[in-house]
């Protein structure tokens, strides 16, 4: 009890700086899922039917994600220095493989009846994919984001060990100072902290899943 | 090439690569304007090949598609296929759409103005029995298999196209609904005349649908091209023969109707003569049974010899078994057939429009109608063969 309420005071003498390392912390989780976002939806949508091409870029992004975090980011120092650039670079490769396995897995789903009749109606290959094949993969698709997100709200703690911002500064110091006043407080700030963001995330982008898939395909 | 013909197929070849015989081999068709043609096979004869390189949903690997004349060989497969109506099995509409949204899919493509789309939309909802304002709104998992196809037609026929092409549309539904749906589609399209190219692989279906019938062998050859009658009548060889087969003569009944029978001259009393006069007259005209008629000279009843000598010295009311449902003109020999294996005499009534008896149609009617028609065919076959 004693403990907790040492944490509130704690947090609550340094909420302004919690707030702004949470912004940063969410910020740069936010750019590496968007630009894998972007980067995983084009590769999936042109690996998916070309089953050579598809297995060789899908066990590419798997072995991207055994690659030690902390390796992955320092491995980005050389290339981009250090600060958040290097941080968003690794980030954004982990976040890959959710959502290009997804966008796989979402345009398989589809009814070969359905891409069919579209063919037949003499709908060409791009309006059948932009009217007819991602609107029905979108769920799916959205689903790999959401787990893209999570992980990478997770792992971006570990930016803080190439210059980077975020929560896990918190962390960082608490590691350092152990045994020190406020030690345990910070530790805890950074690891509450990092799940509420990932759970308020996870909310807000199930809140757009809702409202950016088809009314014919709610359940 | 045949003038009317509206599609016409000209020694058209689809070769796989890697595989030693086509897929279709030079086949040459002409699917006369307005008619519905089936295209009937064992599966995997290439049936459905056939029919999807009619709108080069798989590119023929050589001769040539022509629609009116035109060469489409090379055309834009997509502005192609926007010209034609494309039915499948599975139906595909597509499930984040409403019913609306499907139908009016070509339409929008072809940038119509949205009063034109929304008329177009209910028009068709209501053509394929589908209450516009219930239906319009909803989305294709709320329907069932035969309503799901239902849209699916009233989408292909979107953009009124002259020619549709249907690929087992009613394979995959229900027989009763099936049924339902090849009535109200071969209604629809008396007033439509669209020219239509049909899958199935259902002879009974064919028979059914088709204006005309190929029967297609291996490699899409064309084993016999024709109207289902005289397929029926005239099963070029064993091949065919045995697709068709057990009951394509009864089957063949279905295509000739009373009216072409000549009735022949029956003994008919009405019930307030006596008994004994309805004796006489079987005895005169060697009959076994006679036609007992009320008042108003409709047939009720058949009565025996047997019966008319049991009945004793009063008229015939109540002599006798009742006569069931009776022919006409329109009825068709094949129900002829069966009103008549229920009949207590083996034959059935025919009636006119005011229900009066006009005569019989008995077995030797069927037996020389069959036979009539039969050599018809094979005489048609033989001239061709002549000409040749």
């Amino acid at each position: 009890m004693e403990a907790l309420s040492s944490w509130f005071t704690y947090v609550s003498a340094n909420i302004d700086y919690i707030w702004e390392s949470t912004l940063a912390h969410a910020r740069i989780s936010l750019i590496a899922v968007a630009l894998a976002t972007v980067f995983s939806i084009t590769l999936g949508v042109i690996v998916q039917r070309r089953p050579l091409a598809r297995t060789i870029v899908l066990t590419a992004a798997g072995i991207l994600l055994t690659i030690p975090s902390l390796a992955l980011f320092a491995l980005f120092i050389p290339v981009f220095g250090i600060g958040n650039t290097p941080a968003i670079a690794a980030l954004y490769l982990y976040a890959i493989l959710p959502i290009l396995r997804n966008t796989v897995t979402g345009l398989d789903s589809v009814s070969p009846a359905v891409v069919e009749s579209a063919r037949g109606m003499g709908l060409s290959t791009w309006q059948q994919l932009v009217k007819v094949r991602l609107p029905l993969a979108w769920p799916v698709i959205m689903t790999g984001i959401r787990v893209a997100t999570l992980l990478t709200v997770g792992i971006t703690a570990i930016a803080v060990l190439v210059g980077g911002d975020g929560l896990g500064t918190y962390v960082q110091s608490a590691l350092t100072r152990n045994g020190l006043p406020n030690a345990t407080e910070q530790l805890y700030v950074g690891v509450v902290f990092t799940v509420a963001l990932g759970l308020v995330l996870d909310l807000v982008l199930a809140v757009v899943q809702r409202f950016t898939t088809a009314k014919g395909l709610r359940l | 090439m045949n003038a009317q013909a509206k599609i016409h197929l000209d020694r058209v070849v689809k070769k796989y690569p890697g595989s030693k015989v086509p897929a279709v081999e030079e086949l040459t068709l002409d699917i006369p304007e307005g008619e519905i043609l089936v295209l009937v096979g064992p599966s995997g004869c290439g049936k459905s090949t056939t029919l999807r390189l009619i709108n080069r949903m798989i590119e023929p690997s050589g001769g040539r598609i022509l629609l009116d004349g035109e060469d489409v060989t090379k055309a834009n497969p997509d502005k192609l296929r926007r010209r034609i109506g494309y039915v499948i099995q599975q139906v595909g509409l597509f499930p984040h759409h409403t019913i609306a949204d499907n139908i009016a899919t070509i339409p929008k493509m072809l940038k119509w103005d949205k009063k034109r789309i929304t008329e177009r939309v209910d028009y068709l909802l209501d053509t394929v029995g589908l209450p516009p304002e219930q239906y319009r709104d909803r989305y294709p998992r709320e329907l069932s298999g035969g309503q799901a196809q239902r849209v699916g037609v009233a989408r292909a026929l979107g953009a009124d196209p002259d020619i549709m092409l249907m690929d087992e549309p009613f394979g995959a539904i229900d027989p009763i609904t099936r049924e339902r749906l090849q009535n109200e589609f071969l209604r629809l399209q008396e007033e439509m005349h669209k020219t239509i190219v049909f899958v199935t692989h259902d002879i009974d279906e064919a028979i059914k649908m088709g204006d005309r019938i190929a029967i297609l062998g291996e490699r899409s050859t064309i084993r016999q091209y024709d109207t289902p009658e005289r397929i029926l009548a005239y099963p070029v060889d064993d091949f065919v023969n045995d697709f068709i087969g057990n009951g394509s003569t009864i089957k063949g009944l279905n295509f000739l109707q009373v009216s072409s029978l000549r009735l022949s001259d029956y003994p008919a009393l009405r019930e307030s003569e006596s008994a004994a006069a309805g004796l006489n007259l079987l005895q005169e005209k060697g009959r076994d049974w006679l036609v007992v008629l009320d008042g108003e000279g409709r047939p009720v009843r058949w009565a025996s010899q047997e019966q008319l000598g049991q009945a004793g010295t009063g008229d015939m009311r109540g002599v006798g078994v009742e006569v069931g449902d009776h022919l006409k003109d329109e009825n068709t020999l094949f129900e002829a057939l069966e009103l008549m294996v229920q009949s207590a005499a083996g034959r059935t009534c025919v009636v006119d429009d005011a229900g009066q008896f006009q005569g019989i149609v008995d077995m030797g009617h069927l037996n020389k109608a069959i036979r009539t028609a039969q050599s018809e065919a094979r005489r048609h076959y033989e001239e061709l063969e002549a000409n040749a």
